[in-house]
């Protein structure tokens, strides 16, 4: 394919003041390197030390950065333009302040320090940049622990959660022993341990639009290990209005995204998803259940990303969403495009400052749809009912997974989902108290046959989870 | 040594420019011609600056910006060439993160804005190799 090459003036002294060039290249990467091979002069000025393209230099194929395309392997056609621009940059004296490390610090980071890529300047980096982690849970957990190992100068993190006994499954910042604790204090002491030099900032709160941008303010870089949508989205508004890179990650089940939002020019994540699922739709980890090490190799993929953005070094996920499948073992990856009609990080942005984002999630602060007092009855009350030998027909709404754990005796197991089309397995002349996990699903359940002309159903207040705590101990909760 | 000749007004604009923005650094462009002799600027460009996080100390230009700002350039027969900018409280010479980001053969003009006033006007050039700032004559025209 034969292309033309745009020259910038400041270029032009390599190329014999020429101002456009003719280059022949099946992709950008063939055509640059055919342009420096031709003109060796340029190379040093288009190239770093390392052959990566220098961080200012940007190539643009018919007006599109090729970043946003396919970056070196951007395909071209015959009679593709070829521009390479300059972004201009410069400042007054060091922002950060001026560090060294000190020799038990060499020795420690003598595995990086080693490598072209890090180096002692890398390391510096490390060691003056800021990096705020939401959440120290599943996410947070391999952030902060590979953040710290590396030696990042501070570490910022949000944490309102106490550690659960369920959480140990998965965040490995945590132990038996902190089972209780706050998990800033459990967080703050296992990451000094590992690496007492790292300026530890812990913000014993929830992340709100009142004092996002305040606590975000103090980082270069902010790592969303968050679980829900409205925070999701409140990271990202406050990273594109402060112009900070978003490191984002989120799992599920067996499968988890990560990509870099909030650089410049690039798509944020209201680009990816301009709007938030219905609620209820996307179960969380406590509802859907997750593989423990999943958060482990998606946030080991964050805090890579983050050490990335710090040395410069490398192509960060910036614009391109990588789809992780632990069941099949693969990784995929999406080109992503800024929405020119983005409401925050386009030119025709509506959003100007932090809005309600769980109003905007469609979460109300009143649980949604609440039964009616008398479709409901009390873990006590159906204990007394069933002693004294009423018929009851117990109708158990879960997933077989979760009966397999417990359940209470004499149940029917109909999983919610399989209730339409098992309607006649029921009788409406029969009492029938449904239950599920913590009473949810089972409302639904209630509501559903209500709705089918069934009159005498209730649902078990609390769930089995209630049955565990008013009737019978015995019963194990997860 | 190279020279770069500016008319005394659009000087004055860029001190005005830093003065303005302090205690932030601004940015723009020198549009003008050159040859043999060095380079001539004939009119200023203000850029926004794009940085959010350290606008009081670092400025970004960024290339949608240069983009657009090239192709108007070319529209009125002009080339960008140069970059000014200020350094608010802080000398008028380049910093170590200036030259990392340098490109060549541009003019660097410094403007040094101490508590708000601007102070001394320097220009600068890119070495060959990249390894310094070489001082750039300034001619007043």
């Amino acid at each position: 394919m034969s292309v033309t090459v745009h020259i910038p003036t400041p270029l032009r002294q390599y190329v014999g003041q020429a101002e456009t060039l003719k280059i022949e290249g099946k992709t950008v990467g063939d055509a640059l390197h055919k342009l420096t091979s031709q003109y060796p002069d340029l190379k040093k000025h288009l190239y770093s030390e390392d052959g990566n393209l220098r961080s200012f230099i940007n190539i643009y194929v018919n007006d599109e950065d090729v970043r946003y395309l396919e970056r070196n392997k951007t395909p071209l056609k015959e009679s593709d333009e070829i521009r390479i621009i300059p972004s201009i940059a410069g400042g007054s004296a060091a922002v950060a302040p001026h560090v060294e490390l000190r020799p038990d610090e060499i020795l420690r980071y003598s595995r990086h320090l080693i490598m072209p890529e890090v180096g002692m300047e890398g390391q510096l980096k490390l060691k003056a940049a800021r990096v705020l982690t939401i959440g120290a849970g599943g996410l947070g957990s391999p952030l902060a622990l590979y953040l710290t190992a590396a030696g990042v100068g501070k570490l910022g993190i949000v944490d309102f959660d106490v550690v659960d006994l369920t959480n140990l499954q998965r965040q490995i910042l945590h132990s038996t022993e902190t089972v209780g604790k706050p998990k800033l204090e459990s967080a703050r002491d296992r990451l000094k341990a590992l690496n007492p030099d790292v300026q530890m900032e812990l913000y014993d709160a929830k992340l709100t639009s009142e004092n996002a941008l305040e606590i975000l303010k103090d980082y270069d870089i902010v790592a969303d290990g968050t679980d829900n949508f409205p925070t999701r989205y409140l990271v990202n508004d406050a990273c594109v209005l402060l112009g900070k890179p978003n490191v984002y990650g989120s799992i599920f089940r067996f499968e988890g995204q990560a990509s870099v939002f909030g650089m410049p020019g690039a798509p944020c994540y209201r680009c990816l998803y301009p709007e938030p699922p219905p609620p209820g739709l996307v179960p969380s980890c406590a509802e859907g259940g997750v593989l423990g090490i999943l958060p482990g190799i998606i946030g080991v993929i964050q805090a890579t990303e983050v050490v990335k953005l710090i040395l410069g070094k490398g192509e960060p996920l910036v614009g391109r969403l990588l789809l992780f499948d632990a069941l099949r073992m693969s990784f995929r990856e999406l080109k992503l495009r800024r929405d020119p009609k983005c409401p925050i990080c386009s030119e025709h942005r509506t959003i100007h400052k932090l809005i309600d984002y769980n109003q905007f999630c469609g979460i109300s602060p009143q649980p949604q749809e609440k039964l009616p007092s008398d479709w409901e009855i009390d873990p006590v009350e159906l204990k007394d009912l069933l002693d004294k030998s009423e018929r009851i027909f117990l109708l158990d709404v879960r997933e077989p997974q979760e009966w397999q754990i417990c359940r209470i005796p004499g149940a029917h197991l109909i999983p919610l989902g399989q209730l339409p089309a098992n309607m006649n397995q029921l009788n409406s002349a029969d009492n029938i108290v449904a239950y599920c996990r913590s009473g949810v699903r089972s409302g639904k359940a209630v509501d559903l046959l209500r709705k089918s002309g069934f009159q005498k159903i209730k649902n078990l207040k609390g769930g089995i989870l209630g049955w565990a705590d008013k009737v019978d101990p015995a019963v194990p909760k997860y | 040594m190279t020279a770069l000749s500016i008319p005394a007004g659009l000087l004055d604009r860029i001190r005005s420019h830093g003065r303005d923005a302090y205690p932030l650094e601004c940015c723009g462009l020198l549009l003008g011609r050159a040859d043999a002799n060095g380079k001539l600027v004939i009119d200023l460009r203000p850029m926004q600056n794009s940085r959010e996080d350290t606008p009081e100390r670092r400025y970004l230009i960024v290339p949608e910006d240069i983009l657009e700002a090239e192709k108007e350039a070319r529209e009125q027969g002009v080339d960008i060439v140069g970059v000014y900018h200020s350094h608010p409280d802080h000398p008028a010479r380049p910093s170590e993160f200036d030259r990392e980001h340098a490109v060549p053969w541009y003019s660097y003009i410094i403007v040094s804005v101490e508590k708000g006033r601007p102070q001394d006007l320097t220009s600068w050039v890119l070495r060959e190799d990249r390894s310094a700032f070489d001082s750039e004559e300034l001619h007043a025209v």
